[in-house]
C-alpha cells in the first residue's frame, strides 16, 4: 500500500511539472508578445523592451520557463493586469469560496447518487428505475449552465424563497475569516444566522453543479450493481445459504462501488470546469469567476495561476480517489498477476 | 438404497428474446445415500442448469420452472419457503462451481469467504469462537493438500493459481459436514495433471465423509474413474442411465456410443469418429427425439415422437426407439 | 455410411438457422436488430438524422435566413412564440427558430471537425504507444497524455480559447487540443493487450511491416470502442462548444450559437423567457439524441448477445 501511495505521489509531481510546461506554452508562447499584451497596443516601444527584460523575455524559452516556474513554486505568479494586485493575493481571496462550493456540491452528488443508484438497482425495471433513468438522461443532456439559468429563473423570479446571488445576504455580517469557508467560519464562531444564510446561498449554485454528475453516477452505480448481481460468486454465496444482508454488503456493494468511485474523479473534473460558468451566473465570488474574467481580459498571469491551481486540485482529488479505489480493490492495491 | 435426492420430470426454461429456451426438458434422476453419480453430456446440454436448480440459485427473473419436483429427504425443494431452502443450502447440499476464478469474491480474502460459510452453516453453537472457526478453516485448507494454509487463508483470489482457487472452492464446499456434494466439472479450467489430482482428492474426501456426490462432467472417461452410476444427458434429456460398469460394457444409446468413441483407448488405433453436427436449437426443438438430426441410426418415427425411457436390462434405462 | 453428406447438410441447416457466420445481408439485419432493440437508440437515430438534415438545409428550412446576419427590426422585437415566429423573436426582432436551426449547423460542424482531427491523432498515438509498450516512445506519449488528462477538460479548452482570438476556429482548436488524449488512452489500453496476442506475434514472425501490424492487425480490433466513443462524443463536443460560447469564447455575434443565445437571453429572464428556453431545449435535444444514438452503436457493436 505504502509503495502504491508513493508511486502515485511521484506520478502526481511529474504531472504537475508537465502541466506547468503546458501552461507556460499556452500563456507565454501562443498569444505572441506577453509584454506588449500587458502594456497594451499604445505603449511606447522602449517601455515594452524594458518590460521584456524585466520578464526575462529576451532569454531563450527554456530559461524563461525556469524563471517562471521558480516563481510559481514560490507562489509568485506575477501581477494581474485586471486587479493590479499580485495574482497570489487574488487567489487567496477568491479560492475559499470555490472550495466551499465544490465541497458542498461534491457532497450533494455523492450522497444523492448513491441513494438513487441503490434505489434504481433495487427496483430495477420498475417505474422507480424508469424515473431515475429519465432524470439521468436529463442530467446528461442539460448542461450545467442551463440548469443554473433555469434554477435562477425558478428561484429568482417565480418562487423567490432562496437567494440566488452571492455568498451572504447584505444585511448579515460575515464571520471573521478563519478558513475562508463561510459555513465553517460561522459555525466556529457560533454565528448560526450567518451559517444558515450561507447554506441557503450555497444551495442553488451547488445544485446546478451537482445535477449532471449526480444522475450519471446513479446510473453507473445501478449498472455496476446489476452487473454484479449476475456474477457467479453471488450465486455461489447464495448457494451456501449466506444471509441476504451479508451478500448485499460484502458480495454486492463493495465490488460495485469500485467503478463508481473511479468515475467520481472524472465527475469532479467536470464539476470544476462547470464551476467557471456557474459561478459567473450566480455571481459567486470564487476563483472560477475570477479566472473567467481573466480569460476574457487576456490577463495571462492570472490565467496561468488559475489553471495551475485547478490542475493541482484535480491531481490531489484523483490521488484521493485512487487511494479509495485501492483500499476497496485488492487487485489494484497488491498488483495483479 | 434409500434415495437422498430425487428429481422428477424437471423442466427448466430460460426466457430469451425469441421465446423460451427449453434447456432442461423433463429429466428424472435420483441419488442414493452415499452414492456417487455422474451426469455426463457435452457443454451446454443443461447439466449446470439442472444442478443450479437444486440449490435454487438460478436467476428467478430469467428462469421459469413450469413442471417438476426436486425431492430432497422427502420434501420438494422447489416448493420450500426461504427459510427452508436456506437450511438446505447451509447444512445439506453444497456445490462446487465450474469456474473457480469466477466463484470467489475478488475483494475479500479466501479465508474471509471460507469463514463466512462456516459462520452461516449454523452447525456450531455460540461457544464456537472465531479462533475455532479459523482453525477449522485452516484444517480444511490443509485437507485439500495445500502445504501452507495460513498464507493461503490471507490471500486474495487474484493471488492464487487456478488449481489453488479450485481447491479453495472444494474447501468451501466441504468445510462443514454435508450430505450431498455437487461438483460441476471441477478442474475443467485446469491442465490435465492438476485436474486428475483434483478428481482423486475429491473422491477421497467424499468417501471419507460418507457423502453422496453428483459429478458433472463432459467426459465419460472421468466419470468412469469416479462414480458408481452414470446419467448421460443430451440437449436437456436424460438419454441413458446405468451403472458405470454396465454402461461401458454395453452402451445402448447412439449418443452414448458416440461419446465412447471420444474416450481415447490404449488399444486399437486410429482417430475416433466422434459425433457430427451441432447441439440443437432449444427454442424450437424438434417434436421428436432431440438427437434425431445427428443420429446415425435415425428412423422415421424419431422425427415425430419423443422416445420414452425404457428399461433395457435391469437398472439400465435408455430413451431410444431402437430398444422400444 | 458416408459421413461427408451428413456433415454438409448439417452445415447448410445451421447456416439457414443463422448458427454459423451469416451473410452480409444477414449481418445488416443482426446489426439493426441489436441497434433497434432499445427503442431509445432508434429515437436517437431519428434525432441525429433530423439535426443533420436541419444543419445541411438550414437556409432552406428556416424562414428568415437573413436573421443570422446583422439584422435589426425593432417593430418585430420581443415577440412571444407565434405561428410566424415559432420560438418568438429576440430584442433585435430576429427569429429565434431560425437562429436555433443555424446553431445546429455550427454545433455539428464543430463536432465533425474536432473529431475528424482529434480522433486520428489520438488513435495513432495510442496505437504507437501501445505497440511499443514499455519503450521510451510509450513513456513520452503516455506521460504527455497524462498531463492533458490531468486538467479538467473545460478549463483547458477555456484557457486555450482565451489566449487565441475569440471565434469559432479558436474554440475548435481549443476543443481539439483537449480531446485527442481520451482516444490515445482508450486505444493504448487495447493496443497493449492486442500486441501480446498470437495473431500479432505471428504477423511479426512472418515479417510483416510495422505499418501492416499497426493498421491491419491491431487497429481493426480497436474500431468498435472507437466508433462508440465517437458517437457519444459528438454530443459532448457540442456541449463543450456551447459552454465556450456561453462565456463569449466561441462563435461571435451576429452569427448564432447555443451558448451565446442562452447567455444573451438569460439577461432578459423571465420576461423574454423564450430567448433562453428554446435554445436550451434545442441543445438538450441534440445532446440527448447523440447519446441515445451512441448507446445504440455500442449495443450494435457489442459482440455476443
Amino acid at each position: 500500500m505504502l509503495l502504491y501511495i508513493s508511486k502515485r505521489l511521484f506520478q502526481g509531481v511529474f504531472v504537475v511539472v508537465g502541466i506547468s510546461i503546458l501552461i507556460f506554452i499556452i500563456s507565454r508562447v501562443v498569444p505572441g508578445d506577453p509584454a506588449r499584451m500587458a502594456l497594451g497596443p499604445r505603449a511606447p516601444q522602449y517601455a515594452v523592451d524594458e518590460l521584456r527584460r524585466e520578464m526575462h523575455l529576451d532569454k531563450p524559452l527554456p530559461v524563461q520557463y525556469c524563471y517562471w516556474f521558480s516563481g510559481v513554486i514560490r507562489g509568485d505568479f506575477g501581477k494581474s493586469i485586471n486587479t493590479k494586485r499580485p495574482v497570489m493575493a487574488d487567489v487567496k481571496e477568491f479560492l475559499p469560496a470555490t472550495i466551499e462550493l465544490a465541497l458542498f456540491s461534491g457532497f450533494l452528488f455523492i450522497f444523492f447518487s448513491i441513494i438513487l443508484g441503490l434505489l434504481a438497482a433495487r427496483y430495477r425495471d420498475t417505474w422507480v428505475d424508469g424515473i431515475i433513468r429519465a432524470l439521468s438522461y436529463t442530467g446528461i443532456a442539460v448542461p450545467a449552465f442551463v440548469v443554473a439559468v433555469i434554477l435562477m429563473l425558478l428561484f429568482g423570479y417565480v418562487w423567490p424563497i432562496i437567494p440566488v446571488l452571492g455568498r451572504l445576504s447584505s444585511d448579515i455580517t460575515a464571520p471573521p475569516v478563519i478558513t475562508g469557508l463561510i459555513t465553517v467560519d460561522s459555525l466556529a464562531t457560533g454565528n448560526f444566522t450567518a451559517f444558515f444564510d450561507a447554506l441557503k446561498h450555497l444551495l442553488l449554485p451547488s445544485l446546478a453543479l451537482a445535477v449532471g454528475p449526480l444522475f450519471q453516477e446513479a446510473r453507473i452505480l445501478r449498472s455496476s450493481l446489476t452487473d454484479n448481481m449476475g456474477k457467479e460468486y453471488i450465486s455461489v454465496a447464495t448457494g451456501y445459504g449466506i444471509s441476504g444482508s451479508v451478500i448485499m454488503r460484502k458480495y454486492l456493494l463493495k465490488p460495485s462501488f469500485i467503478p463508481v468511485v473511479s468515475v467520481m474523479g472524472l465527475d469532479f473534473a467536470s464539476l470544476m470546469g462547470n464551476a467557471f460558468l456557474v459561478e459567473r451566473i450566480f455571481n459567486w465570488p470564487g476563483i472560477s469567476r475570477y479566472g473567467i474574467n481573466a480569460m476574457l481580459n487576456k490577463d495571462l498571469n492570472a490565467i496561468s495561476a488559475v489553471i495551475v491551481i485547478f490542475g493541482a486540485i484535480f491531481i490531489v482529488v484523483n490521488i484521493i480517489v485512487d487511494l479509495i479505489v485501492a483500499s476497496l480493490d485488492p487487485r489494484i492495491r497488491l498488483g495483479g498477476k | 438404497m434409500e434415495r437422498l435426492l430425487d428429481i422428477r420430470n424437471l423442466k427448466v426454461w430460460y426466457s430469451t428474446y425469441r421465446g423460451f429456451a427449453k434447456v432442461v426438458d423433463g429429466i428424472n434422476m435420483h441419488v442414493g445415500k452415499g452414492e456417487k453419480v455422474g451426469l455426463v453430456g457435452e457443454s451446454g446440454c443443461g447439466k449446470t442448469t439442472t444442478m443450479k436448480s437444486i440449490l435454487r440459485v438460478l436467476d428467478s427473473r430469467k428462469v421459469h420452472i413450469p413442471e417438476g419436483e426436486i425431492i430432497f429427504k422427502g420434501s420438494d425443494i422447489l416448493r420450500m419457503n426461504y427459510n427452508e431452502i436456506q437450511q438446505v443450502r447451509r447444512r445439506s447440499i453444497s456445490m462446487i462451481s465450474q469456474e473457480p476464478s469466477a466463484a470467489l469474491n475478488p475483494v475479500f480474502t479466501v479465508g474471509d469467504q471460507i469463514m463466512e460459510v462456516i459462520r452461516h452453516s449454523g452447525q456450531f453453537d455460540k461457544n464456537f469462537s472465531k479462533k475455532d472457526m479459523k482453525s477449522l478453516a485452516i484444517k480444511a485448507i490443509r485437507d485439500v493438500l495445500i502445504s501452507d494454509p495460513e498464507r493461503i487463508f490471507d490471500s486474495y483470489p487474484h493471488q492464487l493459481s487456478g488449481g489453488m482457487k479450485q481447491r479453495i472452492c472444494i474447501v468451501m464446499a466441504l468445510v462443514t459436514p454435508r450430505e450431498l456434494l455437487i461438483a460441476d466439472e471441477p478442474g475443467t479450467a485446469l491442465d490435465v495433471t492438476i485436474q486428475d489430482q483434483i478428481h482423486r482428492l475429491l473422491r477421497s474426501l467424499v468417501e471419507e465423509k460418507h457423502m453422496s456426490l453428483i459429478m458433472i462432467t463432459h467426459s465419460l472417461g472421468v466419470a468412469r474413474e469416479l462414480v458408481d452410476r452414470i446419467y448421460v444427458m443430451y440437449a436437456g434429456n436424460i438419454v441413458e442411465a446405468a451403472k458405470t460398469k454396465d454402461l461401458f460394457k454395453n452402451p445402448l444409446h447412439p449418443y452414448t456410443r458416440g461419446l465412447m468413441d471420444c474416450v481415447p483407448r490404449l488399444s486399437g488405433g486410429g482417430v475416433s469418429e466422434g459425433i457430427y453436427g451441432y447441439i440443437p436449437d432449444y427454442i424450437n426443438p424438434t417434436p421428436g427425439c432431440r438427437f434425431y438430426p445427428r443420429c446415425p441410426d435415425a428412423k422415421e418415427v424419431c422425427s415425430r415422437q419423443k422416445p420414452p425411457a425404457t428399461v433395457a436390462t435391469e437398472n439400465h434405462l435408455v430413451a431410444c426407439f431402437k430398444y422400444n | 455410411m458416408n459421413k461427408e453428406p451428413i456433415a454438409k447438410n448439417e452445415l447448410n441447416r445451421c447456416r439457414k438457422k443463422g448458427l454459423l457466420s451469416p451473410s452480409a445481408k444477414e449481418n445488416l439485419r443482426i446489426y439493426w436488430y441489436k441497434f433497434s432493440r432499445n427503442k431509445l437508440s432508434v429515437l436517437g437515430l431519428f434525432i441525429v438524422l433530423i439535426s443533420i438534415f436541419l444543419a445541411i438545409f438550414a437556409p432552406v428550412v428556416s424562414r428568415y435566413p437573413q436573421h443570422v446576419k446583422e439584422f435589426v427590426d425593432y417593430e418585430k422585437a420581443n415577440l412571444p412564440p407565434s405561428a410566424s415566429y415559432f420560438f418568438g423573436t429576440d430584442i433585435f426582432g430576429r427569429d429565434i427558430f431560425t437562429r436555433v436551426i443555424f446553431s445546429f449547423r455550427g454545433a455539428l460542424l464543430m463536432s465533425v471537425i474536432v473529431l475528424s482531427i482529434a480522433v486520428p491523432i489520438g488513435v495513432l498515438l495510442g496505437l504507437i504507444a501501445g505497440y511499443y509498450n514499455g519503450t521510451w516512445i510509450d513513456i513520452i506519449i503516455m506521460r504527455l497524455t497524462d498531463v492533458f488528462l490531468a486538467l479538467p477538460p473545460l478549463i483547458l479548452a477555456l484557457a486555450i480559447a482565451a489566449v487565441l482570438k475569440p471565434n469559432l476556429t479558436s474554440s475548435m482548436i481549443a476543443v481539439t487540443a483537449m480531446w485527442w488524449p481520451w482516444y490515445t488512452r482508450l486505444v493504448y489500453g487495447m493496443a497493449t493487450a492486442l500486441s501480446k496476442e498470437y495473431f500479432v506475434k505471428n504477423a511479426e514472425l512472418i515479417g510483416a511491416s510495422r505499418f501492416h501490424i499497426l493498421f491491419n492487425e491491431i487497429l481493426p480490433n480497436c474500431l468498435s470502442p472507437i466508433f462508440t466513443k465517437m458517437a457519444l462524443d459528438v454530443g459532448w463536443v457540442i456541449l463543450i462548444g456551447a459552454s465556450l460560447s456561453f462565456v463569449g469564447l466561441g462563435e461571435q455575434p451576429p452569427t448564432p450559437a447555443f451558448g451565446q443565445m442562452i447567455s444573451d437571453g438569460a439577461r432578459y429572464m423571465p420576461d423574454l423567457w423564450w430567448m433562453t428556453i428554446f435554445p436550451a431545449l434545442a441543445i438538450a435535444f441534440i445532446i440527448l439524441g447523440f447519446n441515445f444514438f451512441g448507446d445504440g452503436i455500442r449495443d450494435m457493436l457489442d459482440r455476443g448477445r
